[in-house]
């Protein structure tokens, strides 16, 4: 008869925390919906975009998929952002999160490897369409090292949001709640820069265009991917574009983190 | 240290609503305690206040001599938890389900892979430890998370309705495993509807009702208190209600049910068997139309009414309807 080892003290913080983020990893892998429609959909929005709304867009001095394609990318956090306040509801709903905060573990590792797991399926998303953006006629106008710094960028800006949709998760309790309340995630892509230029919209929606923080980070992406042109392109070097987009990734983060802990501290 | 959970006058309130209204509960070291009472009496409510999941709002809560509030951590190490939904991830294997609790419990990769192999094995799941738990029955998956909260050894295991939703069968194989449980010296604390699975499973049983304890003792004791067993009898006429009331007040100290809707009369008996022999001969005997004539165990209603006197939809104070609940034998018959 098996008996049970006597138990090992306490393991550190960050080993719960990777413990967390390899089930999400490992849910996703072996859900092939989740997999095959979820790159799929990207991949077909991005052809229609490219091939039907493309021919009547006018970027300006840039061709049109080379000013798509990083737009479109930059936006997948928000996509993605979406499964992960279902994931995080779903973990609600069916008594995960309780069995986690019975166990003697530190609070914050739950959400930790939440966000480590899904910015890890970010990853795997940027990839995909990075490729498929290529494959279309999308091209470097820097050089390669800017483009890596651009997906870099990214992660980061997708890391930031990911706070948001978990407290968006934790709030709604339930999976298909949790999809409703990520619907705000329209207005912050299609009021963007990411697809069309802010100019060609009407003044009150270029207001808010202008300054909502997708805007900044698409910008600072694309401006990394066009060069020494992105100045003239875009009426500002790559760095203006940069850094504000940083700055509003770390006020979200350090608005939509202490929400979230809190929100699930309270269970 | 010999009290495992201690809880004085504990409250919570959601609202307006006291989920738990001055709970005072006692659990035993080396026992399993069964919270009984119907849906909203706050028996979840009560165990994720154990749980440390829920702050209470006053009272005192101790589990093994610590305070949930003030040091939730000695808490946590000693506690497993199972729910009522069966927390466990439909894409892992079983195997790696409970090696991940057993990780995120502290232990390292080895003794995490031992403790799982042991426990699957217990839990009559090896077979089926290697495939995904999506392809798992509901009895597997609720045995599966039965496991997941013993994987770290716990001194005190909570399970919050266990068997809700199960089919029979998987009901008593969980059964079985929770009394293999309690053999090697697990306390448990058991929330339940069923008075037959606090009756099968538990040293002692707390009867809790709107936020309170109402009755505390052993099955045996309460069973006393409320009759052994149930007679029921199912007439075909309604006009030979009385009747039949009046035959079975004879066999035994109860007093009979009347239930006019479904034309059926209870009585709690002392002897079983022999009782049933006896209201069979003078029904018999009266010539009084039966439709089925049978012994079972009192129902939670019953011994609810028996222990407080009120039938279980009106206790308390928002006097909801007591449509469901028996009129006493002596009332007058409806038209």
């Amino acid at each position: 008869m098996a008996t049970i080892a006597t138990t090992a003290p306490r393991s550190m913080p960050q080993g719960s925390t990777f413990v967390i983020a390899r089930r999400g990893i490992l849910k996703f892998l072996r859900t092939p919906q989740l997999v095959v429609l979820g790159t799929l959909q990207g991949a077909l929005f991005l052809l229609i975009f490219r091939y039907v709304f493309g021919g009547a867009m006018n970027a300006g001095s840039v061709s049109y998929v080379d000013f798509l394609v990083p737009g479109f990318v930059t936006t997948i956090i928000l996509f993605a952002g979406q499964g992960a306040a279902a994931g995080v509801a779903e973990d609600m709903e069916q008594g995960f999160v309780d069995r986690v905060r019975s166990l003697p573990i530190p609070r914050r590792s739950f959400l930790a490897g939440r966000a480590l797991a899904d910015s890890a399926m970010l990853v795997w998303s940027l990839v995909i369409t990075v490729a498929i953006g290529f494959a279309v006629g999308f091209r470097l106008h820097g050089q390669a090292i800017d483009g890596l710094i651009a997906l870099a960028l990214i992660v980061v800006f997708g890391f930031a949001f990911e706070w948001v949709f978990i407290a968006l998760g934790l709030v709604a309790g339930n999976a298909q709640a949790a999809q409703g309340l990520a619907f705000m995630v329209f207005p912050l892509t299609f009021a963007s820069s990411a697809y069309v230029p802010v100019e060609s919209m009407p003044g009150w929606l270029q207001a808010f265009a202008e300054h909502q923080p997708i805007t900044y980070m698409v910008d600072a992406v694309r401006a990394l991917t066009l060069g020494s042109r992105a100045d003239a392109v875009l009426g500002h070097p790559a760095w203006y574009f940069v850094s504000r987009s940083l700055v509003w990734s770390a006020a979200i983060v350090a608005v939509f983190a202490p929400l979230a802990v809190a929100r699930f501290r309270r269970g | 240290m010999d009290r495992t959970i201690e809880a004085t006058g504990v409250t919570k309130r959601f609202g307006k609503t006291a989920a738990l209204d001055g709970l005072d509960l006692v659990a035993e070291r080396g026992q399993v305690t069964a919270v009984l009472g119907p849906n909203g009496a706050g028996k979840t409510t009560f165990v994720r206040g154990v749980a440390t999941l829920l702050r209470m709002d006053g009272g005192t809560l101790l589990v093994g001599g610590h305070d949930v509030r003030r040091e939730p951590d000695a808490v946590r190490a000693m506690i497993g938890l199972a729910g009522q939904f069966a927390a466990v991830e439909p894409a892992m294997t079983g195997r790696e389900n409970l090696e991940m609790v057993a990780r995120l419990f502290g232990q390292a990769r080895r003794p995490a892979k031992a403790n799982s192999a042991a426990v699957l094995e217990r839990m009559g799941l090896t077979e089926a430890a290697d495939r995904l738990v999506r392809t798992y029955s509901g009895g597997m998956r609720r045995k599966l998370d039965l496991g997941a909260s013993l994987v770290g050894s716990p001194r005190l295991l909570l399970l919050d309705e266990p068997t809700t939703g199960l089919d029979p069968r998987s009901r008593i194989e969980l059964w079985d495993a929770i009394r293999a449980l309690v053999e090697r010296g697990t306390d448990v604390l058991l929330t339940t509807q069923y008075l037959d699975e606090a009756d099968h499973l538990a040293n002692r049983i707390v009867i809790i009702d709107h936020g309170r304890a109402v009755a505390a003792g052993t099955p045996a004791e309460l069973k006393q208190r409320a009759g052994k067993s149930v007679i029921e009898v199912h007439v075909r006429d309604r006009g030979d209600l009385p009747r039949v009331a009046a035959i079975l007040a004879r066999l035994d100290h109860g007093t009979p049910q009347v239930e006019e809707s479904t034309r059926r009369v209870s009585v709690a008996v002392e002897a079983g068997a022999g009782s049933l022999r006896e209201a069979f001969q003078a029904l018999d005997a009266a010539g009084a139309e039966v439709d089925d004539l049978s012994l079972r165990p009192p129902t939670l209603d019953e011994v609810f009414l028996a222990l407080t006197g009120v039938p279980l939809d009106a206790a308390g104070d928002d006097g909801a309807s007591p449509a469901t609940a028996g009129t006493p034998a002596n009332a007058p018959p409806a038209a």
